[in-house]
């Protein structure tokens, strides 16, 4: 019998659609055979091959150096983040300043994690860092707390998008204490076993697998745990198109753009489309977080 | 001399051409090849729209007609590359997956704006040519008015799609509205 090799078989998926296939060629045009052949060949669907280094460096959305997605990159080469420290305060018994110095000594592990950018596309990223709850467990919480805020560090010299409105300054994002406390919610200190690189939030960044890549704020100097819901940046902006929560979720689209597919980069042009997960994927580790909430309304 | 203007201006609008088939032999179109091949050629719609609108206003400046013989040409360059940039959609990104793309023309404002502009382009090129021109008579001046429509609609389509208006699409619309304010200006002036 001929031995196939893996990459040879078609995947169940893809052999299902061999009917759509087929009617798609009866369009005609040249151009469908061309760009549907790689349907035959494409990759299962998920895959936890991490994007490359490159790329997870070169491709950022990181405002407070331009919107451009090359411009963090270019320009945050020079941003200084030493000397650095986090403040953690609001709802605390006692607020506590941390130098970088001390949260980088807590032992960070790899965490091989899902990006889903609320534009429609996805990376993988081989992440090092803890759980946000270790932190937050060096202060003692009040019960008074129900949001943690994080607070971006402001600093127009360097940052040279903050010289202009395009958001309010300084970014702040935040989440709900369950969320925050929830192991997945990770304190990121490097990637692909170095440290962070500047373009991608050093020296200090979080990062929600579960929820579009906005909600993960990057260069952090506060920690503010608080009673009501903070005012965050991308909610602010556009109240209608990003809400608090901002979990990933296929069946709520943004109001100006479909949730169901995304775009894996890194992949080649004639790469087709993925489906997105539910909570990115995580949803055996987060859905019960919500439970009982109507994710169409809170989203 | 002036013969060769026509030949260097269309083979130099060929410029977008020659940038996504450099980047796509040097695998430099970076890590997110799709969307940066429909971005391109959306953004050079644009341009081409925009060119084609202001070869009106360069004529009174510079009191020459030189100008208004590349209006066409830069006129129908707009429509090719609005045709890519909505190949590029439908063909590469969904793969003429038509049900998507349905729900999409319908539900996003951005994408329903933004195929009615290439549809109103349509019967702008195909009367296009010089004897559409004399069949037409005085309608093809009314039907060509369609392009400060389209315009209008292609910066929109932009503005929506983009995250903010920085900075990209508030240079256009700032254009656009230089542009369009011309029309008004001189028809006033013309009238005093």
């Amino acid at each position: 019998m001929k031995k196939f090799k893996h990459s040879e078989i078609t995947s169940e998926k893809i052999f299902n659609k061999r009917r759509s296939f087929i009617r798609s060629m009866g369009c005609g045009l040249g151009a469908i055979a061309l760009s549907s052949v790689p349907l035959i060949n494409a990759k299962a669907n998920i895959s936890n091959e991490p994007t490359s280094y490159k790329d997870i460096t070169t491709y950022n959305n990181y405002y407070e150096f331009g919107t451009g997605k090359g411009d963090p990159h270019r320009r945050a080469k020079n941003f200084t983040t030493r000397p650095w420290s986090v403040k953690i305060e609001g709802e605390v018994e006692k607020s506590l300043e941390l130098p970088i110095e001390e949260i980088l000594a807590i032992k960070s592990e790899e965490r091989i994690l899902k990006l889903r950018c609320v534009e429609g596309w996805s990376m993988v990223i081989p992440w090092l860092g803890f759980s946000l709850s270790e932190l937050l467990n060096k202060v003692q919480i009040k019960s008074t707390a129900k949001f943690v805020e994080f607070e971006t560090v402001y600093n127009p010299e360097e940052m040279v998008g903050q010289r202009y409105p395009t958001l309010n300054w300084p970014y702040i994002e935040g989440l709900r204490i369950d969320e925050a406390m929830h192991p997945l919610t990770t304190v990121v200190t490097g990637l692909y076993g170095k440290p962070l690189p500047n373009q991608n939030g050093a020296p200090l960044r979080i990062f929600i697998p579960w929820k579009y890549g906005f909600k993960s704020a990057k260069s952090i100097v506060k920690i503010r745990l608080t009673k009501n819901m903070p005012n965050t940046a991308w909610k602010n902006a556009s109240p209608r198109e990003y809400g608090f929560y901002s979990n990933v979720n296929p069946e709520v689209d943004h109001p100006r753009w479909s949730q169901a597919t995304e775009r894996v980069i890194g992949e080649s042009i004639l790469a087709p489309r993925i489906k997105t997960l539910m909570f990115n994927g995580y949803g055996d580790e987060v859905a019960h977080l919500y439970s009982g909430m109507d994710l169409k309304k809170n989203y | 001399m002036k013969n060769y203007f026509k030949p260097a201006v269309f083979f130099l609008s060929l410029w977008p051409i020659y940038i996504i088939v450099y980047q796509l032999i040097y695998n430099k179109l970076g890590p997110e090849p799709v969307d940066r091949i429909i971005n391109h050629f959306g953004e050079w719609t644009l341009i081409f729209v925009l060119l084609t609108l202001s070869m009106t206003p360069l004529k009174k400046i510079t009191n020459s007609v030189e100008w208004i013989k590349f209006r066409r040409m830069l006129g129908l360059f707009a429509f090719f590359y609005a045709s890519i940039h909505m190949l590029s959609y439908v063909g590469l990104d969904y793969r003429f997956d038509f049900e998507p793309l349905i729900d999409d023309v319908l539900k996003k404002k951005f994408i329903f704006i933004g195929f009615s502009a290439w549809l109103l382009l349509i019967p702008l090129a195909i009367t296009s040519s010089d004897k559409m021109v004399r069949v037409l008579k005085k309608n093809w001046k009314k039907l060509h008015r369609l392009v400060y429509i389209i315009s209008i609609f292609g910066v929109l389509h932009f503005i929506w799609l983009s995250k903010t208006i920085f900075f990209k699409p508030l240079i256009f619309l700032i254009i656009l509205i230089i542009l369009l304010l011309f029309r008004i200006n001189f028809r006033k002036f013309n009238l005093s």
